[in-house]
């Protein structure tokens, strides 16, 4: 089993960062997908190389701002469990965590790394230049 | 008009691979002019084993604790220093075709620019205003014919019948494979039935004839031409395969054929050695992770070592083929020609094969041949100082008539071993750093004096204690470890004191491994 994880610190209050990680829909604005599609407790995302991956919704928690998702039906990964936690630091500052666990095990560098890249894209949505608010 | 730099590199390539490095079977006369009429260098190091850190040496002049690219799936960073870059604005035209290989392989994410060029059909990139690493051109490819690259896309295209003809390098789990296709069951040994001209030796030679071709005469040019072989896997095209018997190889001298002596030599080494031998202890992706060393015949060891020498061959044709064009367009006098590889391959030695944390000579001595121009009048040599390829930007440059640039960490190559002396080669570093789901190993090793010394890091295996020491003169083989006995202590300490003192500081946070390989 694969177990990778990587965070970002972000200064922007927790609730306007929840607001994109927690929208299963809008993962396209800030992971290095082409886009994505969400039906019920479904998403698809289909990726600039022209895979698509099936995954299951498994926790949308607003309380707890976690989200966790699972890739589904797929002939390379046989387990898939993805978290993402959002959580406060401070009014103004937030750290977000994006763990894996998967197998195969390469897989989860290659999901990691994407999810790396996703994380400083998030950041600099939330820089004094590009400021989503 | 300048001198033109043609900068020839293979991959995995041991330094007895040559003729003119002491190679017996595989035919290469044409490299073997090459180092004639030019400066062989007999003690090149690598400043990693593995692809990706050393590559990123060759580019940007400097060790892996500078450059940061401390691992297979490490990418370089885009702004990271380009000699590439320098002749580009010095006005040289500027290609890489073949293997580049500064960004992970496995891409699905398409993040990164040398996966996302062959997908745009282009072969150059604009990043922030910066030409992608420098170069006009990048032309790519790699071990086989899937993958997102040049050549991959050419096979599919053009002969789709011809891409699962390669042995497929990763199974089903994304691990590197340990099957073997042919009759030894070798791992990673398979018959392709591919036509040679298909294959991608001659496929990046084409392409780089093509790319020169297209230049003006009076243009000045560096192209690095990377040919993937003779990197597993061994599947040269069959129709080749007549060249060398693999039942007519010898065993090589490095490959003791007794398993106890064998043992006991791996015994004598830091843990990593027995550990990956017996199937206990897998640190790093570059070799097959379910492929047990200890179970290494005599036969497969025979049949690996031919299909190398034939994949050798071929690239030492494809060699000939440049060279041919280059003197048909006028540019022979007024070429340097540089010939190395990225690191070297066990083939066999202490009953293993590929390559990880071990820094012998089988991985860490590799070919280096620099044929000046001969309109520059350097008479041909033999260096015998050490030398790595963290010299090759600044060598670049001084063929360009450059100053070195300051993001260099190494003077030029020498032209003699006298030219060593005055530019300060007196000894050469290799850094390892692998870190693979918690299983951590570290190595820094100094070659100086004729000395080999490594010390092993803090990890999953080592607790900073261990090493080894090899008397290079005494021990070609590297079986009789120096390390514990006190007969050596102060040439140890000696060696070690000057290798924590000339390797520079890494940055305080480590780069991120964003993929396998």
């Amino acid at each position: 089993m694969g177990t990778v994880r990587r965070h970002i610190y972000i200064d922007a209050p927790v609730d306007v960062v929840w607001d994109i990680v927690g929208a299963p829909d809008r993962l396209h604005e800030w992971f290095p997908i082409d886009s994505c599609e969400v039906v019920g407790n479904k998403r698809w995302i289909n990726l600039p190389s022209g895979l698509r991956f099936e995954e299951d919704i498994v926790t949308l928690d607003h309380d707890l701002r976690r989200f966790q998702y699972a890739i589904v039906n797929n002939m390379i990964v046989t387990h898939h469990l993805a978290t993402v936690d959002v959580i406060a630091d401070g009014a103004d500052r937030c750290i977000v965590i994006y763990a894996t666990d998967i197998e195969p095990e390469p897989m989860g560098l290659v999901i990691i790394g994407a999810a790396g890249s996703g994380l400083k894209k998030l950041q600099s949505m939330f820089s004094p230049v590009n400021g989503v608010s | 008009m300048g001198r033109k730099i043609l900068f020839i590199t293979t991959d995995q390539q041991r330094f007895d691979a040559l003729g003119c490095n002491g190679g017996l079977i595989a035919r290469t006369p044409n490299i073997d002019a090459l180092a004639a009429h030019g400066i062989n260098y007999n003690r090149a190091h690598p400043q990693n084993v593995v692809c990706m850190p050393s590559r990123s040496t060759m580019i940007t002049g400097q060790h892996v604790s500078t450059h940061g690219v401390w691992m297979n799936g490490v990418p370089l960073p885009v702004d990271a220093p380009s000699v590439a870059s320098t002749l580009h604005d010095a006005g040289y035209k500027t290609a890489l075709i073949g293997k580049a290989h500064f960004e992970p392989f496995l891409d699905p994410f398409l993040r990164f620019a040398e996966n996302q060029l062959a997908a745009a059909g282009t072969h150059s990139l604009i990043e922030d205003g910066y030409l992608h690493r420098g170069f006009d051109h990048m032309e790519s490819a790699a071990h086989g014919g899937m993958g997102t690259f040049h050549y991959a896309q050419w096979l599919m295209k053009n002969h789709p019948e011809a891409v699962p003809m390669y042995y497929r390098v990763l199974d089903m789990e994304l691990q590197v494979s340990a099957l073997g296709g042919t009759n030894t069951g070798a791992p990673q040994a398979h018959i392709n039935n591919i036509p040679r001209e298909w294959y991608h030796t001659d496929w990046v030679a084409d392409r780089a004839i093509a790319w020169l071709e297209s230049l003006d005469p009076d243009a000045d040019w560096f192209c690095w031409v990377s040919f993937p072989d003779p990197h597993h896997p061994w599947d040269p095209p069959a129709s080749e395969l007549h060249r060398v018997n693999w039942r007519d190889v010898d065993l090589p001298v490095g490959f003791p054929v007794d398993r106890a002596q064998r043992e006991a030599i791996l015994d004598a080494k830091p843990a990593q050695w027995r550990k990956w031998y017996d199937g206990d202890f897998v640190s790093n992706y570059e070799a097959p992770r379910r492929w047990v060393p200890n179970t290494l015949t005599e036969d497969q060891v025979r049949e690996i070592n031919a299909l190398t020498h034939i994949e050798n061959e071929l690239i030492d044709e494809a060699v000939g083929r440049l060279m041919k064009h280059v003197e048909s367009r006028g540019w022979g006098a007024d070429t340097d020609v540089l010939f190395s590889t990225d690191h070297g391959e066990f083939q066999g030695d202490f009953g293993l094969l590929f390559k990880g944390p071990y820094h012998v000579d089988a991985l860490m001595r590799v070919p280096l041949i620099w044929r000046p121009a001969p309109s520059a009048g350097v008479d041909p040599a033999t260096v015998t100082a050490p030398v790595g390829h963290v010299s090759l930007a600044a060598t670049f440059c001084e063929i360009a008539g450059l100053p070195q640039p300051a993001y260099v960490e190494a003077p030029r190559l020498p032209v003699n071993d006298e030219d060593a002396r005055s530019l300060g080669h007196e000894r050469v570093l290799t850094e390892w750093d692998s870190v693979l789901f918690g299983k951590i190993v570290g190595l820094r090793t100094i070659c100086r004096d004729g000395w080999v010394a490594t010390a092993c890091l803090p990890g999953s295996l080592h607790n900073g204690t261990e090493g080894e020491l090899y008397n290079l003169a005494n021990d070609p083989l590297q079986q009789i470890n120096l390390w514990d006995d006190s007969a050596y202590r102060s040439t140890r300490e000696d060696l070690l004191a000057d290798m924590w003192d000339s390797l520079p500081t890494p940055d305080a946070v480590r780069r991120e491994c964003d993929a396998p390989v």
